[in-house]
């Protein structure tokens, strides 16, 4: 298995487990809190704001440990520079990325039009997030092993 | 995906020229190994630029590399 998709896989297992784990531990502290309108607001513009750095910390972290491991195990370098097919392959994943996220936000819109909590909303988008960062290494991983 | 009518006949070249070796290619023509995979196993069909590339170094014409298969292929 090359690199690039080693560095697929793991991203969806970091993608999953680093949002899983936030979602988890959030639900945890304030699943049970009543808030209102204004609050519930407030609450979800902070979680998804705090996701953010939490997640590019992950991420960094996860990937400083795989390089690290991968180089003693397989002596194999991470490739220094992206030729045409790499930003082909970048290009196509993050169509495929893209219209996930749209699907998604577009439902997330459909939940408010139809009355469903603002909570809903919200968990959707966040989902939807995490499904197109998924999507994104999938497609990235399909191309490197199917073709493009 | 995989369906490409463009086939080429690198690995041959690359044997008589020294046998050379898929990273010295690569090298040579500015693209990762993986690149140089993929176009031989017909998984990716190269730039313009890139074809232009590997038939110098071949010292040939581009069409004794690569040739396109007018008939497309019929699903198994």
């Amino acid at each position: 298995m090359y690199y690039h998709e080693k560095k697929s896989i793991l991203n969806i297992v970091s993608t999953l487990l680093i949002y899983g784990t936030y979602y988890w531990t959030v639900k945890q502290e304030y699943g049970q809190i009543v808030m209102s309108a204004d609050e519930e607001l407030q609450f979800w513009g902070k979680t998804m704001l705090l996701v953010i750095p939490i997640a590019i910390a992950g991420k960094i972290i996860v990937h400083i440990i795989f390089s690290i491991t991968n180089r003693l195990v397989t002596k194999e370098d991470q490739p220094c520079f992206e030729d045409e097919r790499d930003r082909l392959i970048a290009l196509k994943s993050t169509r495929n990325s893209f219209f996930t996220f749209g699907f998604g936000f577009l439902l997330a819109l459909g939940a408010i039009a139809l009355g469903w909590p603002l909570q809903t909303m919200f968990v959707v988008m966040i989902v939807a997030g995490v499904l197109s960062d998924v999507f994104d290494n999938l497609s990235q991983l399909y191309f490197h092993q199917k073709g493009i | 995906m995989g369906e490409h009518r463009v086939s080429n006949n690198i690995r041959t070249l690359r044997f008589h020229n020294d046998e050379m070796t898929q990273q010295q290619l690569a090298e040579k023509v500015g693209v990762t190994r993986q690149t140089i995979v993929a176009i031989e196993k017909g998984k990716y069909s190269p730039s313009l630029e890139l074809a232009f590339r590997m038939a110098r170094i071949f010292n040939t014409p581009l069409e004794e590399v690569f040739s396109f298969d007018d008939k497309p292929k019929k699903k198994k």
